[in-house]
């Protein structure tokens, strides 16, 4: 075994010349020949690299697809979030655990089969799903379960236990996912029909401080939801002093509900590395990296092959677009599960090959980036519609949208709705529109922006979604009239404990505080000191954190505290500012039970 | 080299070109408070003890350098209550069990609790599984301690610049890990230096103990701050 380990190590860190900023491919690979990474393994790959043990160990136990420990030859990761919950998780959870033998987080004796919790893979129109050795599975039900498990019993590829295939690109010969893309409304922007290879050619006939001025015009800003002008980035990025510079696409989407991205990335992935190469010729990089998120890793082979064929129509590689001395190409970077990494600095110490921990700034990533070097980091959507702002004029798309908030916005909506996908819609669409177009008229609550976005009521159902009113990065969850809205909080404040990176003090113990104090609430033990304090607590995360996470993710408490207070105050003791008494019996059944004794607590037993 | 003007709290003070104003406020006599600073160091801003606001946005004064003209407020009650907030959560957060502890009198956690009054944490106990590593022949690892400050990680460090402690797992799990190797082959000195910089009791000498008698560490008569 040892020498197993050493000999896979060893092969594994050659074939990437011993590139420390390899380490995630490396522990990918390792992991996909050996089946986890061992502590073993660990200290092979730290010693092949000559770098301490301890940092190959906090890579590896950073990413939720990396494991210390097997994970099955069939490794299930069924979905988590909140949608998938709406559509019977539960069930389906069970009839894995009933139908492999093994609980959730573990694997079968022999080997065979890992069940484990995952956060929201980017399927919300089509959960509960799950992701296995890489294949996505959508809509699951208990027949579709017992079907997987036979199958895996039987020993069959994954490949071949996908048996339908969903529409568009998914059906292409490198992708077969039985993905669908649920495109169900197409705007100006993203989805007016491109002729690849023309965007670039625009660009290149001009000077980069052209391109760069008509992104300003047309008032872009980022995609990713934080709203930064993109115009302006770009210009920073491109009078920042460097050796080189780089360009890097978001493609982490990792925000609970959005799926937008993984839709472009399918059936417009031509446009959105067109648009990096505007990006690049406008900054001056002659480099592009996408930083795919791993859930999406089904879509890499594909990507793969587009980008060869935009390098045979020159669109990238040397001399770009047709421009002599334009050179620009793009790699595929992947992630390996962790949703900070969708924060610009965070994903860039990944890309790197580092724990996915947010910088702290100054310095921004557009004066020192990417292996130190400045760098734009945009979104996916950011890209293609910088190409498309190229070909079409920034005033064109500055005529869209409302003051703020120029342009359209790919919006993904799930939850209680009948036309669950992907919507183009301008910017000042209000709740209410969007819910008519979805046909989820009878929702009580629509969670704006994800979990650390906002959650209204039907009194703001009037509100714009826009970066000046109702921001999203493109999440939006539809909440029916017999939902648990506090059931909802509860499951977002739980995956923000999940997926904090644990560096700064706020974040890492202010979440868990607040999920107990919000399960006190809940569980009908809270008073109404519990609720300000609640509140208030929520206020310190948020001003103390170090990065956005920390930053919004009280927001769920906060938003509902602000929107359905009724719902909180309903739960609490009333009349008691503190409650003195607690139920004693209930308290030490747990321990009760674990010690094979029964409570004889007032000799009541 | 003192060519920035700014103020905190409404005095006027001067920095030199890329001084934080963690490191600005000292020479100029005002303190701001710190758990993960460490004079010498790369800022890190874990712990967000330093916390202020300038211009409406709270950041960490520690990693924040100053700049001409800007307005800092610090000694706020507002702030501060936040600052004691965090205080309290890194005592909920581990497990603090500060009669018991070698640190005590010397460990900056403790201290700022005292700064702070704080008399009981407004936050409940997490009463976390931790462990203690006394796998290394020179130090004691007592994760129950730890503030996750990263002093040591970015301190202690080899010749050919390789990690002694690192980072492992993450969220509410995170713990300070040691390379067992590299952690046998620490100097003595390192040992010490290893001890010395960790603000609290997670990081021990083997072997020599309590050298400082209780009444004579570095916080028992005087708060920390103080010195300013």
């Amino acid at each position: 075994m040892g020498t197993n380990i050493a000999t896979v190590v060893t092969g594994v860190v050659d074939a990437y010349k011993k590139d420390r900023s390899m380490l995630l491919e490396i522990v990918r690979d390792v992991q996909a020949q050996l089946g986890c990474v061992s502590d073993d393994a660990i200290s092979q790959i730290a010693k092949s690299l000559n770098v301490s043990r301890v940092d190959v160990d906090g890579v590896v136990t950073f990413y939720h697809f990396f494991s210390k420990t097997p994970v099955g030859k069939y490794s299930v990761y069924l979905n988590n979030s909140v949608t998938a919950h709406m559509n019977g998780r539960a069930a389906v959870a069970k009839s894995f655990s009933d139908q492999a033998g093994c609980n959730f987080g573990q694997t079968t004796s022999d080997g065979l089969i890992g069940l484990f919790d995952t956060s929201c893979i980017g399927m919300n129109d089509q959960e509960p799903a799950a992701i296995i050795n890489g294949a996505v599975f959508t809509r699951l039900n208990e027949d579709k379960v017992k079907s997987i498990v036979a199958a895996m019993k039987a020993g069959k590829k994954v490949g071949d236990m996908v048996k339908e295939y969903g529409d568009g690109a998914n059906q292409s010969a490198l992708v077969k996912a039985m993905v669908n893309n649920n495109v169900q409304r197409k705007g100006p922007v993203l989805f007016a029909p491109f002729e690849s290879g023309k965007a670039i050619k625009a660009a290149t006939a001009q000077s980069s401080e052209d391109v760069i001025e008509e992104l300003k015009i047309s008032n872009v800003r980022g995609r990713g939801g934080a709203g930064f002008p993109t115009g302006m980035k770009w210009e920073f990025c491109r009078n920042a002093q460097g050796a080189k510079h780089y360009v890097v696409c978001n493609a982490d989407e990792g925000e609970p509900g959005t799926f937008k991205d993984r839709v472009i990335l399918t059936e417009l992935p031509a446009l959105l590395f067109e648009g990096m190469a505007v990006a690049g010729y406008a900054v001056g990089a002659s480099e592009g990296i996408l930083y795919l998120r791993a859930e999406y890793m089904y879509l890499k082979p594909y990507l793969e092959d587009v980008l060869q064929a935009l390098r045979k129509k020159s669109v990238l590689g040397m001399n770009a677009g047709g421009k002599s001395g334009f050179n620009f190409d793009i790699k595929i970077k992947m992630g390996a599960g962790a949703y900070i990494c969708g924060e610009e600095s965070a994903l860039i110490e990944s890309a790197e090959g580092k724990r996915g921990e947010p910088r702290n700034r100054p310095p921004f990533p557009v004066q020192s980036g990417y292996m130190g070097y400045p760098t734009t980091v945009n979104n996916v959507e950011t890209y293609c519609s910088a190409a498309r702002i190229v070909l079409e004029g920034g005033k064109w798309f500055k005529s869209m949208g409302t003051a703020q908030s120029a342009g359209t916005k790919l919006v993904s909506v799930s939850g209680d709705c009948r036309k669950a996908g992907v919507y183009e819609i301008e910017f000042g669409t209000t709740v209410q529109t969007l819910l008519e177009m979805v046909d989820g008229r009878t929702a009580k609550a629509v969670q704006v922006g994800g979990p650390s976005g906002t959650c209204v009521g039907k009194k703001d159902f009037g509100r714009r979604i826009c970066y000046d009113d109702l921001a999203t990065g493109g999440s939006v969850i539809v909440i029916g009239p017999n939902r648990d809205i506090l059931e909802v909080v509860q499951n977002f404040m739980e995956f923000f404990v999940e997926e904090s990176c644990g560096w700064c003090t706020p974040c890492r113990a202010g979440n868990q505080i607040l999920l107990h104090k919000l399960e006190k609430i809940r569980s009908g033990h809270g008073t109404v000191t519990d609720l300000s304090e609640l509140e208030y607590w929520c206020k310190i995360v948020k001003t103390m954190s170090r990065c956005g996470l920390g930053q919004t993710s009280p927001n769920p408490i906060a938003t509902t505290i602000q929107n359905f207070r009724e719902l909180y105050e309903a739960r609490l003791i009333k009349g008691e500012d503190y409650a003195t008494e607690f139920d004693l019996l209930a308290s030490v059944q747990d321990s009760c039970k674990a010690a094979g004794r029964i409570p004889n607590i007032h000799e009541e037993h | 080299m003192s060519d920035i003007q700014f103020t905190i709290d409404g005095k006027e003070c001067t920095a030199g070109k890329g001084q934080t104003i963690v490191d600005a406020a000292r020479e100029n006599g005002v303190y701001i408070p710190t758990l993960c600073n460490y004079q010498g160091m790369k800022p890190a801003g874990t712990c967000r003890m330093c916390t202020v606001k300038v211009g409406g946005r709270t950041m960490a004064a520690c990693t924040t350098p100053a700049a001409p003209g800007m307005v800092v407020e610090s000694n706020t009650p507002e702030i501060e209550d936040m600052r004691k907030a965090i205080v309290e959560m890194l005592f909920v957060e581990g497990n603090h069990m500060c009669p018991t502890c070698e640190k005590s009198g010397n460990c900056e956690l403790q201290a700022l609790g005292y700064r702070y009054t704080m008399m009981v944490p407004r936050f409940p106990y997490l009463w976390p599984v931790r462990d203690v590593d006394a796998s290394s022949p020179k130090i004691y690892l007592d994760r129950n301690r730890c503030v996750q400050c990263l002093r040591c990680v970015r301190g202690i460090v080899t010749a050919d610049g390789k990690h002694v402690f690192g980072l492992v797992k993450r969220g509410n799990k995170t713990i300070i890990d040691i390379d067992g190797e590299l952690a046998a082959g620490l100097s003595e000195e390192q040992a010490k230096k290893a001890m010395d910089q960790c603000p609290v009791g997670a990081i021990l000498r083997k072997e020599v103990g309590f050298t400082v008698p209780i009444g004579k560490r570095k916080y028992d008569t005087k708060p920390i701050g103080s010195s300013l």
